[in-house]
């Protein structure tokens, strides 16, 4: 009980205290989660390497995560031969559309309620709050019936407008507002500056890091989203990636090349906005934890 | 714009700062006009795509429709017979396990990886950042896109897992992951604990990194155990996170819908339909609206009452939350 086993290298944190008793528990406890980490990993890498075999490769066991010789006919034919690219653009559009309005509404919105009094705040900001505890799945009928009255169906509208009013964004961009210092509004105010000139000019630079945030989750909310996508749309040149991966099956549902192409490539820019914007998509995922 | 300029509309001219009428009337109170503007643009979106449909459905739920016809008042009896439906029954039995798993498997092993990490047992300060990091892996897949990867490696004849079992177990120890009425529910909860144990372990982690390293030291050296540490200080004060973290993972595992639709398409004979599920086949390929609706509905009872249980459960309406 009184050896210590130093197993920390040089550079490592010094913690004072209780030093590590057992070495032994240090290794096996590090052993369990790099098998955690491989089990989370697998799919993935698996995905991607399926994706540059012949069919018939895929499922050859055991299996070769470098395939014997990168096979391109699976995103040749995705780009040469249906409608990936259109389908990878529509997502991209309605992504891109959401994330845009969502951020205006709800800076606009959440800086109001975060910086100016008025009748009715409360009531207004609560009932958006209330909003929260309900599933989505609730108006998916009467929305539905809306889209078909309003020739919405198979538009970029229609998988844009209706979810632009994010009750969560609000909420965040209240929350982030509510740091600013109202000094910075009220001598803007002074030096003669209008209301839509601080909202422009002060707030929107201030609030560079919550856009970031908030822009990150709705565009990932909307480049994730099936359900809806699945009920509105039923023309394939209109179909987003998620609607059009599980249509390359085939017939069958076995030709899984090309489907694992399309996810690849469905997966990239999620990817490039993790790693371009670690901190912001971080502190976006944890911003969740603000609704507790 | 503002009151700055000191001409009025009329060009008469005034003495700077003494604005009159409506100008005068704008001056005192734009501040509290001027933020109805940028808010209304949010609450009309808000109400038309929003309330309307929440209301308009609990309206549907008391009536018949089907596709558009016009709705007919039918009181109770949708309510009535969703309480007879086995297939609804049948849906909420699904459901609730998955809601279960998440709740006995996915979160209590978040909860270990989340401390083993923030133990001493990780004691490399760039090896807790790389288990961290790891756990985003599976997030930054969609729904659709991990149950396609799930439904190759759940093949039954050459899907990766059923192959090295037969490597090691033999042929019999095939196992039907998406075809076996009785294992497609495990299955179904396998996938979800790879794509959400990361990141509710992110959540306790950032928890536990809150937690006064002090509190749990003087603890251990007034002679308490690492497990009357756990109870004792841990636990009570990760109380919020935990309450977050269960009411998300409830809330989440009762709208499930993609997984299950794409790996199973919600059979074999129902054993994996999930609520959502049926309220989308009700309402979009039987177009029984009304029906459907009563299932919107009764859905969100379950997940309001859920959420109420887990706040009186862990306390939450205390003072100190």
């Amino acid at each position: 009980m009184t050896t210590t086993v130093q197993t920390t290298p040089a550079s490592g944190p010094r913690y004072s205290g209780i030093q590590i008793r057992n070495g032994a528990l240090v290794s096996l406890a590090n052993f369990f989660l790099l098998i955690g980490v491989l089990l989370a990993a697998v799919p993935f890498i698996y995905m991607i390497s399926a994706s540059f075999k012949p069919q018939n490769e895929i499922f050859t066991f055991p299996v070769q995560i470098i395939p014997k010789e990168p096979f391109f006919d699976n995103y040749t034919t995705l780009i040469g031969e249906t409608l990936y690219l259109r389908w990878f653009l529509n997502t991209a559009i309605v992504a891109v559309g959401r994330t845009s309005l969502s951020l205006l509404l709800c800076m606009l919105a959440g800086f109001a309620f975060a910086k100016y009094d008025f009748p009715f705040r409360r009531v207004l900001f609560v009932m958006v709050l209330a909003s929260f505890t309900l599933p989505f799945e609730v108006v998916l009928i009467p929305l539905y019936t809306m889209m078909v009255r309003l020739g919405w169906l198979n538009t970029y509208w229609v998988l844009i407008v209706p979810f632009a009013a994010s009750a969560f964004g609000i909420f965040l961009a209240r929350q982030y507002a509510l740091a600013l210092p109202t000094e910075l509004m009220e001598a803007a105010r002074i030096d003669g500056s209008s209301e839509l000139g601080i909202f422009f000019r002060i707030a929107i630079p201030n609030l560079r890091p919550a856009l970031a945030v908030m822009g990150i989750i709705f565009f990932q909310a909307s480049w994730n989203d099936f359900l809806w996508p699945l009920i509105v749309l039923n023309d394939s040149t209109m179909y987003v990636i998620n609607l059009a991966l599980p249509t390359l099956r085939g017939p069958y549902g076995d030709q899984y090349g090309l489907v694992l192409g399309g996810a690849v490539i469905a997966v990239i820019p999620i990817i490039i906005i993790f790693f371009a914007m670690q901190r912001y998509f971080i502190e976006g995922i944890m911003a969740g934890a603000l609704k507790g | 714009m503002a009151s700055s300029s000191e001409f009025s509309p009329t060009g008469r001219r005034y003495a700077p700062g003494t604005p009159t009428g409506f100008r005068l009337w704008w001056h005192r109170h734009r501040l509290t006009i001027i933020p109805y503007f940028y808010i209304a643009p949010f609450f009309i979106l808000f109400a038309i795509f929003l309330a309307w449909p929440v209301v308009r459905s609990f309206y549907l739920s008391f009536h018949k429709q089907q596709g558009i016809s016009t709705p007919t008042f039918i009181a109770l009896d949708n309510y009535i017979n969703l309480v007879a439906d086995p297939r609804f029954k049948q849906s909420l039995l699904n459901t609730t396990v998955y809601a279960l798993g998440s709740l006995f498997v996915q979160i209590p092993l978040a909860f270990i990886l989340a401390a083993v990490v923030n133990s001493k047992l990780v004691p490399w300060a760039n090896a807790k950042s790389f288990y961290r990091l790891s756990y985003f892996v599976p997030l930054l897949t969609s729904a659709v896109i991990a149950s396609l990867m799930f439904s190759i490696l759940y093949d039954y004849n050459s899907g990766l897992i059923n192959s090295y079992l037969v490597r090691l177990f033999g042929e019999e120890a095939k196992v039907g992951w998406v075809r076996n009425a009785s294992v497609v529910k495990v299955s179904i909860i396998l996938l979800l604990v790879w794509r959400f144990t990361g990141i509710n372990s992110l959540y306790f982690v950032a928890g536990l990194q809150n937690i006064p390293k002090e509190l749990e030291e003087a603890a251990s050296i007034d002679g308490a155990n690492w497990w009357q540490v756990l109870i004792g200080i841990t636990i009570p004060l990760m109380r919020p996170v935990i309450l977050f973290v269960t009411v998300t993972a409830i809330n989440g595992s009762y709208q499930i819908f993609a997984e299950p639709y794409l790996l199973t398409g919600g059979g074999p004979r129902d054993q994996s339909l999930s609520i959502v599920q049926y309220l989308y086949n009700t309402g979009f390929s039987y177009f029984n609206l009304g029906y459907a609706s009563a299932i919107g509905y009764t859905l969100v009872t379950i997940i309001v009452i859920l959420a109420i249980l887990n706040l009186r459960f862990f306390g939450a309406f205390r003072e100190d939350q």
